[in-house]
C-alpha cells in the first residue's frame, strides 16, 4: 500500500495516457483536457504530502526514508539485477514538486492554447506521458532505472517537437532532437557499463558506496565514469558542442517549449550530476571540464540570443545560458546553487515561454491568414496595450531572468557567480559577461514585443488571452516574485533541506559587492537594451542595429555557425559514407564478388544451363539431388572406414 | 509433446494436399488451424517447463538409422524454449495475414509454409545431429520457393541467390557433422558434447559449422543475400525470414559452435566480435541510404543481428543471455516492421518510400502501431530491444571494452535510419496523389500485429520471466565449456 502510495505520481499519469490514448478521440475537448491536468494535480499533491512526511522525518534517515522496492527486478541476468527500485529523498523530493507543479500549470494552460487542435487528445495523452517518464528519471534509484526515464523524456521531446507532424521541418525538428540527445545518451550508457563493471551494481546506494570503499584504486573509473555521464548531460541539458537541437526544437507548441525545453527535461543533465555528486566530487578532473563547458555555454548561447528575432528562439538561447550557469555550478561543486538557479528558472522560464505563448495566441488568432511570422518580433510591437496581463507577467519573468532584485533569478543567480568568484576566476568572468548579455537581450525582447507602436495588423489586432491561460500566469508570475526566498542568503532554506543528498552546506550573508555588481549589469544591460532598441524598428522591414557589428553581428545571428558546420562535416559526411558503403562497398564490392564467383560456377556448368534452359527450379533441385547425394557417398564411405 | 509440437503444422500440410485447389477457404482454415495447433501445444510444453533445470526436457529418443548410430532424438532446454515459442507463434500468426499477399498457388503456398514450420520447429530441438541437419535443410527449401514462386520482380535472382549461398554454408556444415558422427561414433549432440575435448580447439570443425551458421544470421560480409530475398519474398516469407530463419544461424552458433568447440571459439572469438560489431555499424549505414522500405529493414537486420553475435561470442552469461532475448525482441521488432510495410505495400504496390509521406494522418492507428515497433527496434527503454541491448552490452562489454564502445554506437545510428524511415513515410506532407485513397488498417490486421506489440511491452518491463528460464542452461553450457560465468 505504502509503496503504491510513492510510485503513484507516476501512475496517474500513466492513467491519463491510457484513458486519452484509448477513448480521447470519442470525448470532448475539455474533458480531456481536464482529465489529464487534474491527474497531474493529482500527481503534485501526492508529491507535496509525501514532501512534508520526508521534512517530518528525522534528518539523518532522510536518505532512506523513501526508498522503494518493488520486489520484482526489471532486469535480472547473470550477475546482472536491476529492480524496480525508486527514491524520494530530498533531492528527488523536490524535482518531484517542480515536475508536477509546473507541469500542472503547462497542462491548464494547455486546454486553452491547444483549442480546436485536431489531435487534441493525442497531444495530452504525450504531456501525460512526458510527467510520467520525467518522474521515472527523477524518482529512480540507479542509473539503469534512470537512464529509463531519460530516455523515454527524449522520447515524448520527439513526439512533441513533432507535434505538427505534417509540416516537414517540424518532424525534423524532432528527429534532429533525437539523434542528438542518442549521442549524448551512448555515452550515458557506456558511462553504465563501466560502473557495472567497476563496482558490480548500478543502484546509487551501492554505487557511491563502492566509490567511498575503493578510493584511489577505483578513481581513474570513476574519473571515466563521471567524464561519459557528462557527455550524457550536455546531449540532454543542451551543452556546447551538443545543444544544436534545443532551438530547433521550439519547432513544437509553445507550452511544450516551456514543460520541457525549459522547466524540467532540460534540467535532467544538472540533477543527474547532483544524484552523482559522490562520484563528481571523486573525479576534479571531469569537474574541471564540466565547469568551463557550463561557463561556454552560458556564454556562446547568450552571445546568439543577442540576435534573435524570434521571440521563441531567444528564449530557447537563453535557457541554453541558463542551463550552462547551472551546469557551470555543478562543475564547481554548488550543487546547491545549482539546483536552486534549476528551480528558480523553471518558474521564471516557464513563465517567460507561456507569456511568449500568450501572445503567439494572441498575434495568430485575430488575423485571417498570417502574411507574416507571428513569431518575429518584428512583426509585434506596443503590445503593452493589447496584452496588460500578459506584458506585466513577462516583464517580471524577463526580469527575473535578467537579475533584477529581488526576483528569484537574482539570488539564484547571484549565489552562483559568487562561488565562481571564490573558485574559478575564469568560469566567473564568463558568467559575468554572459549576465550583461542576458540583460541586454532581455531589453531588447521587452521593447520589441511590448513597446512602441503594433507594426502588423497582427499586431493591431491583439486580444489577451482567455483566462484558462492567464491564470497559469499569474501563478507561475507570483512563484517567480517570491521563489528568491527558497534559499535566501544567510538562511539557506533550500540548501539544508538538499544537503543530506548533495553533500556539505553552508549558507553565507548576502556578498554586497557581488549582489551590486550583479544588479548594476541587469539594469545596465536592461537600459542598453532599451536605448539601442527604442526606435530601432519603426516597421518591420528595417535592420538591426547591431548589424553594424558586422561580422560580431553574423556569428551571433548564425550561432557562431556551429548548424551549419554540422551539416557540412558531419551531415554531408554521413551521406556521402552511407551512399558509398551501400552503392560502391555493398553492391559493387561484396554483392560483385558474389554475383562474379556465381557467373563463373555457371559458366563451368554451362552444360548443365543448356540441359536445363535455365530453369531456376530445376537448378535448385540439382542442387538439392547433389547434397542428398553427398550425405549417400559420406555416409557410406565414413562406414566403410569404420 | 515435442514431436506433437513438431509435425502439427506438417499433418496440415498433407491435409493441404489432398484439398482440391478450387478449395481456397478451407486450406486456409486448415493452415491456420495447424499452425495454431502447435501454438497451443507449444504452451502446454512452456507451462511444464521447469525453469530450474539445465538440462533438455521433454527429450524423445528412438533409433533411426541404428547402422550408422544415428538416432530420432528431441529436446528442449533453456536455450531453445524461447526460440520454439517464437516460431509457434509467428507461423499462425503470418499464416493469417497471408491473404492478402498470396492470391494465386494457395496451396502449394500453405503447404510450403506449414512444411517450413516443422522444419525450423525441428532444427531448434533436434538433438541429433543427423536430423538437425535434415530439418535444416527442409527449412531452406520452402523459403527458397515461396521466394521464387509468389516473389516480387526479380525473385528468380534473389531465390537463386539465397538457394546457393546457404546451401554453400550447409554443405561445408554437413562434411563435418558428417566426420564428427563418424569418427565420435555418434551423432548424438549430448554425447558429442560431452566429449568435446577431441575437438575442442578444431577450429576447421568450428568454421565449417560457424559458415554454415553466420552466413545464415547473417554476419558481415556475409549478408549480401539477405536484402535480396527479403526485398524480393512476399510479405509473409519476409516475415518468417526475418523472425525465424535467420535465428536458425544464431541458435546454431550457440548450440553447436560454443558448446562442441569451446577451445576454438575462444580462439576465434575476438574475429568473431570484430566482425559482428563491423556488421552493427556497417548494416546501419547501408540502411540509412536505402530508398525501398523493405531493403531498409533487410539491412537493419544486418546491424540488429549484429548486436546477437556480439553477444554470443562474448562468452559470458550476460552476453550469451543478451543474445537469446535478442533473438525474440528482433523476431518481433522486425517481424512486425516487415508486416506493417506489407500493409502498406497491398495497398499501394510500391515500396519506395519517397512515395509515401504524410501516411500518419491518414492512418492514425496504423502510424501509432508503426511508431512502437520502430521504437523497439530503436531500443528505447521500456521497450524489449533495449532489455536486449542492454545486457549484450554488459556482457560484451566484459569481454572487450573498445569494440563495445563502437557497437554502442549503433545506438545512434539505428535512431538516424529507423527515424528516418518513419519520417520519410508517416511523417510530413503526402508526396502521391495515390495516397489519398488510403484507409486505416482493418481490426484483422491490427490484431494480427498486437501479439508481437504487447510482447515489445512484456519484455520491456517484465523481462524476468524470459531470463529465468534460459539462466540455467546458458550457465550450465559455459560451465562444461569452461567460460567465464559472469
Amino acid at each position: 500500500m505504502n509503496q503504491l502510495l510513492f510510485i503513484s505520481p507516476i501512475l496517474f499519469p500513466l492513467l491519463g495516457v491510457l484513458v486519452n490514448a484509448t477513448l480521447g478521440k470519442h470525448m470532448s475537448e475539455k474533458a480531456v483536457g481536464w482529465l489529464a491536468s487534474l491527474l497531474v494535480v493529482a500527481s503534485f499533491a501526492v508529491s507535496l504530502t509525501l514532501f512534508a512526511q520526508l521534512g517530518g522525518a528525522p534528518e539523518a534517515e532522510r536518505l532512506t526514508w523513501g526508498a522503494i522496492n518493488l520486489g520484482i527486478p526489471w532486469i535480472q541476468a547473470g550477475a546482472l539485477t536491476v529492480p524496480f527500485g525508486f527514491l524520494i529523498d530530498p533531492l528527488s523530493a523536490t524535482m518531484m514538486l517542480v515536475v508536477t507543479g509546473v507541469g500542472a500549470l503547462i497542462h491548464i494552460y494547455s486546454i486553452g492554447y491547444m483549442h480546436s487542435d485536431p489531435r487534441y487528445a493525442r497531444f495530452f495523452v504525450y504531456l501525460n506521458l512526458f510527467v510520467a517518464s520525467m518522474l521515472v528519471l527523477v524518482m529512480a534509484d540507479s542509473f539503469l532505472l534512470m537512464f529509463v526515464g531519460w530516455e523515454l523524456v527524449g522520447l515524448c521531446s520527439y513526439l512533441l517537437i513533432g507535434f505538427w507532424f505534417t509540416n516537414i521541418k517540424n518532424a525534423e525538428a524532432g528527429r534532429k532532437a533525437f539523434v542528438v540527445n542518442r549521442i549524448g545518451d551512448v555515452a550515458f550508457i557506456l558511462g553504465i557499463l563501466l560502473t557495472f563493471v567497476t563496482f558490480g551494481a548500478l543502484t546509487f546506494a551501492e554505487v557511491f558506496a563502492g566509490v567511498a570503499r575503493g578510493g584511489e584504486s577505483v578513481q581513474a573509473a570513476v574519473a571515466a565514469i563521471t567524464l561519459l555521464l557528462f557527455i550524457g548531460a550536455t546531449g540532454k541539458s543542451a551543452q556546447i558542442p551538443l545543444h544544436v537541437w534545443l532551438p530547433d526544437a521550439m519547432a513544437g507548441p509553445t507550452p511544450v517549449s516551456a514543460l520541457i525545453h525549459a522547466a524540467t527535461m532540460v534540467t535532467a543533465g544538472i540533477y543527474m550530476m547532483a544524484r552523482a555528486h559522490v562520484m563528481f566530487e571523486a573525479a576534479p578532473s571531469t569537474q574541471a571540464i564540466v565547469a568551463i563547458v557550463g561557463a561556454l555555454t552560458a556564454l556562446v548561447a547568450g552571445y546568439t540570443a543577442l540576435t534573435q528575432f524570434d521571440i521563441k528562439r531567444v528564449l530557447a538561447y537563453s535557457t541554453i545560458s541558463q542551463l550552462g550557469f547551472m551546469v557551470a555550478a555543478a562543475g564547481l561543486g554548488a550543487y546547491v546553487a545549482a539546483m536552486f538557479h534549476l528551480v528558480t528558472h523553471a518558474f521564471f522560464k516557464a513563465l517567460l515561454f507561456l507569456a511568449a505563448g500568450s501572445v503567439i495566441h494572441a498575434m495568430q488568432h485575430h488575423g485571417h491568414h498570417h502574411p507574416a511570422d507571428p513569431q518575429d518580433m518584428r512583426n509585434m510591437g506596443g503590445l503593452r496595450a493589447k496584452l496588460p496581463l500578459t506584458f506585466v507577467v513577462f516583464l517580471i519573468g524577463g526580469l527575473a531572468l535578467a537579475g533584477v532584485p529581488p526576483l528569484a533569478g537574482f539570488f539564484s543567480k547571484d549565489e552562483i557567480v559568487l562561488d565562481a568568484l571564490k573558485h574559478n576566476l575564469p568560469v566567473f568572468v564568463l558568467l559575468t559577461v554572459s549576465a550583461i548579455f542576458t540583460a541586454f537581450y532581455v531589453g531588447r525582447q521587452l521593447v520589441m514585443v511590448f513597446f512602441g507602436q503594433p507594426r502588423t495588423d497582427m499586431a493591431r489586432n491583439a486580444h489577451e488571452s482567455p483566462a484558462i491561460m492567464t491564470a497559469p500566469l499569474v501563478a507561475l508570475a507570483a512563484l517567480t516574485v517570491l521563489g528568491g526566498a527558497l534559499n535566501l542568503p544567510g538562511v539557506g532554506t533550500l540548501g539544508y533541506w538538499l544537503s543530506p543528498a548533495v553533500g556539505e552546506f553552508k549558507t553565507h550573508p548576502l556578498d554586497v559587492g557581488v549582489a551590486g555588481l550583479f544588479t548594476l549589469i541587469a539594469l545596465g544591460g536592461l537600459a542598453a537594451g532599451w536605448l539601442v532598441y527604442r526606435n530601432a524598428f519603426t516597421t518591420p522591414d528595417l535592420t538591426d542595429p547591431l548589424s553594424r557589428l558586422g561580422p560580431l553581428y553574423a556569428l551571433s545571428k548564425n550561432a557562431w555557425y556551429l548548424d551549419a558546420l554540422y551539416q557540412a562535416v558531419v551531415v554531408r559526411g554521413f551521406y556521402t559514407l552511407s551512399s558509398f558503403l551501400a552503392s560502391v562497398l555493398d553492391l559493387g564490392g561484396i554483392d560483385g564478388i558474389v554475383n562474379g564467383m556465381g557467373r563463373l560456377a555457371r559458366g563451368a556448368a554451362g552444360w548443365l544451363r543448356r540441359a536445363q534452359a535455365g530453369f531456376v527450379r530445376a537448378y535448385g533441385l540439382m542442387m538439392l539431388i547433389g547434397v542428398v547425394a553427398l550425405v549417400t557417398y559420406f555416409l557410406i564411405a565414413g562406414a566403410n572406414a569404420r | 509433446m515435442l514431436s506433437t509440437i513438431t509435425f502439427l503444422p506438417l499433418i496440415g500440410a498433407l491435409i493441404v494436399a489432398v484439398l482440391p485447389r478450387s478449395a481456397g477457404r478451407a486450406i486456409r482454415i486448415v493452415a491456420v488451424l495447424a499452425s495454431l495447433a502447435a501454438f497451443v501445444a507449444s504452451l502446454s510444453a512452456l507451462a511444464g517447463f521447469d525453469m530450474a533445470q539445465a538440462g533438455y526436457q521433454f527429450v524423445e529418443s528412438q533409433q533411426w538409422i541404428p547402422q550408422y548410430n544415428i538416432g530420432y532424438k528431441l529436446g528442449v532446454d533453456g536455450i531453445s524454449i524461447w526460440l520454439m515459442m517464437l516460431t509457434t507463434l509467428m507461423f499462425p500468426i503470418v499464416i493469417a495475414v497471408s491473404p492478402g499477399a498470396i492470391r494465386e498457388r494457395e496451396k502449394e503456398y500453405y503447404a510450403l509454409m506449414l512444411l517450413m514450420e516443422t522444419a525450423t520447429l525441428g532444427v531448434f530441438l533436434a538433438l541429433d545431429m543427423f536430423l538437425f541437419y535434415v530439418f535444416w535443410e527442409f527449412a531452406l527449401v520452402p523459403m527458397y520457393f515461396i521466394i521464387g514462386v509468389w516473389g516480387g520482380e526479380r525473385r528468380v535472382y534473389a531465390s537463386v541467390k539465397f538457394f546457393i549461398y546457404t546451401m554453400a554454408g550447409s554443405a561445408l556444415m554437413l562434411v563435418a557433422i558428417l566426420f564428427m558422427g563418424v569418427s565420435g561414433g555418434t551423432f548424438d549432440l549430448e554425447r558429442l558434447a560431452a566429449q568435446n575435448s577431441l575437438w575442442s580447439a578444431n577450429t576447421l570443425l568450428f568454421l565449417a559449422f560457424a559458415i554454415a551458421f553466420v552466413i545464415k544470421v547473417p554476419l558481415f560480409p556475409f549478408h549480401s543475400w539477405l536484402p535480396d530475398a527479403h526485398t524480393e519474398a512476399p510479405t509473409p516469407g519476409s516475415v518468417i525470414l526475418a523472425a525465424v530463419l535467420l535465428k536458425m544461424g544464431a541458435y546454431g552458433l550457440i548450440r553447436f559452435n560454443l558448446s562442441l568447440f569451446p577451445e576454438a571459439s575462444r580462439q576465434l572469438a575476438p574475429l568473431m566480435i570484430a566482425l559482428a560489431v563491423i556488421g552493427i555499424l556497417y548494416g546501419a549505414i547501408v540502411a540509412f541510404a536505402q530508398s525501398d522500405a523493405k531493403r531498409l529493414i533487410a539491412y537493419s537486420s544486418v546491424s540488429h543481428m549484429g548486436y546477437i553475435v556480439l553477444g554470443i561470442f562474448s562468452l559470458n552469461q550476460l552476453g550469451v543471455q543478451g543474445a537469446l532475448l535478442q533473438m525474440i525482441n528482433h523476431g518481433l521488432s522486425t517481424g512486425g516492421l516487415f508486416m506493417v510495410v506489407g500493409y502498406l505495400y497491398e495497398r499501394r504496390h510500391t515500396r519506395e518510400m519517397a512515395r509515401f509521406g504524410g501516411v500518419w494522418a491518414k492512418m492514425p492507428l496504423y502510424g501509432a502501431l508503426a511508431l512502437i515497433l520502430v521504437l523497439s527496434s530503436v531500443g528505447l527503454p521500456a521497450l524489449n530491444g533495449f532489455v536486449g541491448e542492454f545486457v549484450i552490452l554488459q556482457g560484451a562489454f566484459q569481454a572487450n571494452q573498445l569494440w563495445t564502445a563502437f557497437a554502442a554506437l549503433g545506438m545512434v545510428l539505428s535512431a538516424v535510419y529507423l527515424l528516418t524511415f518513419y519520417q520519410k513515410i508517416f511523417l510530413g506532407e503526402s508526396r502521391d496523389p495515390a495516397n489519398e485513397k488510403l484507409t486505416d488498417i482493418t481490426w484483422r490486421e491490427a490484431l494480427a500485429v498486437a501479439p508481437l506489440i504487447v510482447l515489445c511491452f512484456v519484455i520491456g518491463l517484465y523481462s524476468l520471466p524470459f531470463f529465468s528460464a534460459m539462466s540455467a542452461s546458458v550457465n550450465s553450457l559455459l560451465g562444461a565449456a569452461g567460460m567465464v560465468m559472469r
